[in-house]
């Protein structure tokens, strides 16, 4: 799966247990032109990214009961068909070891929640410009 | 009411709301990405917290009512209402939640009891002062007139 070229409406799939932040994350996606799909944890991620090839970017919470953000980003990284796919880690915990973890694992990027318009609008930037 | 009146009324609770320390800028982001495609996305995410809230809750109620305290499912509990209220903007809510995480890891009942007890009335609180602002609204916007911007 490769990333989008320039000027392309990214799909982005956003993960997160907490229905309250799919909420938010989807609208300030959406307010950038993206389409966007939610599901609530990990595994329906990898059942959905199993079924739906064209994801186009992964933006994931990190802390998620039953698997974590980060063992997310592993499977990503760790599959043939799915390691091109740019990750984005969202947390409300500011943890140095973490955010180096979950970069040395491969993910793009790092947003501290509460996530705001400008971090989602320069993280999509990037990622509409490799 | 006139809809001035109802205008201004708006604008000094919702001042006074800030002023307060009950919601932060997260809340104006949330205002600022509501528009006519999504006019009634604020209401619809506060929604979701008062659920979210509620539910989580009941649950710290019940889990601290244990005989033997689950701490690591307390802080669960709490790690995800802090989540929510920051990501609303319900500042007073979020900072209990702070003390209450630091109360679970130490293990300490009492405390965590304690806090328990200030979360539900800073949620409380909260809520109703949120459910007073999009009445507010509500009228304005039956009177024919919009909602100022802040």
């Amino acid at each position: 799966m490769a990333p989008p070229t320039g000027g392309d409406r990214m799909h982005v799939l956003a993960v997160d247990d907490s229905s309250v932040d799919r909420a938010v994350i989807a609208t300030l996606l959406r307010s950038s032109e993206h389409r966007v799909t939610t599901v609530d944890s990990g595994k329906r991620a990898l059942e959905l990214l199993d079924l739906e090839p064209n994801v186009n970017m992964i933006i994931t919470d990190y802390w998620m009961p039953e698997m974590t953000g980060y063992e997310l980003l592993k499977k990503v990284k760790g599959s043939t068909e799915l390691k091109e796919i740019p990750v984005v880690i969202m947390s409300s915990e500011n943890i140095p070891t973490r955010i180096t973890k979950c970069l040395e694992e491969g993910a793009e990027d790092f947003l501290l929640k509460p996530v705001r318009s400008s971090d989602v609008q320069r993280v999509c930037s990037r990622m509409m410009m490799r | 009411m006139e809809v001035v009146q109802l205008q201004g009324r708006l604008i000094e609770f919702t001042s006074s709301l800030f002023r307060e320390g009950f919601l932060d800028d997260q809340y104006t982001q949330l205002q600022q990405l509501q528009d006519e495609s999504n006019p009634d996305f604020v209401v619809e995410v506060v929604s979701l917290f008062f659920e979210d809230s509620e539910r989580l809750l009941n649950d710290l109620t019940t889990t601290l009512g244990q005989q033997i305290v689950d701490f690591k499912k307390i802080d669960a509990h709490v790690h995800q209402l802090k989540g929510s209220s920051a990501s609303i903007g319900a500042q007073r809510v979020k900072n209990v939640c702070v003390a209450f995480r630091n109360f679970c890891e130490e293990g300490n009942r009492e405390g965590c009891l304690t806090c328990l007890q200030q979360v539900k009335h800073e949620y409380y609180l909260v809520k109703n002062k949120l459910e007073t602002l999009f009445k507010l609204e509500q009228q304005i916007l039956q009177a024919g007139g919009s909602i100022p911007l802040m």
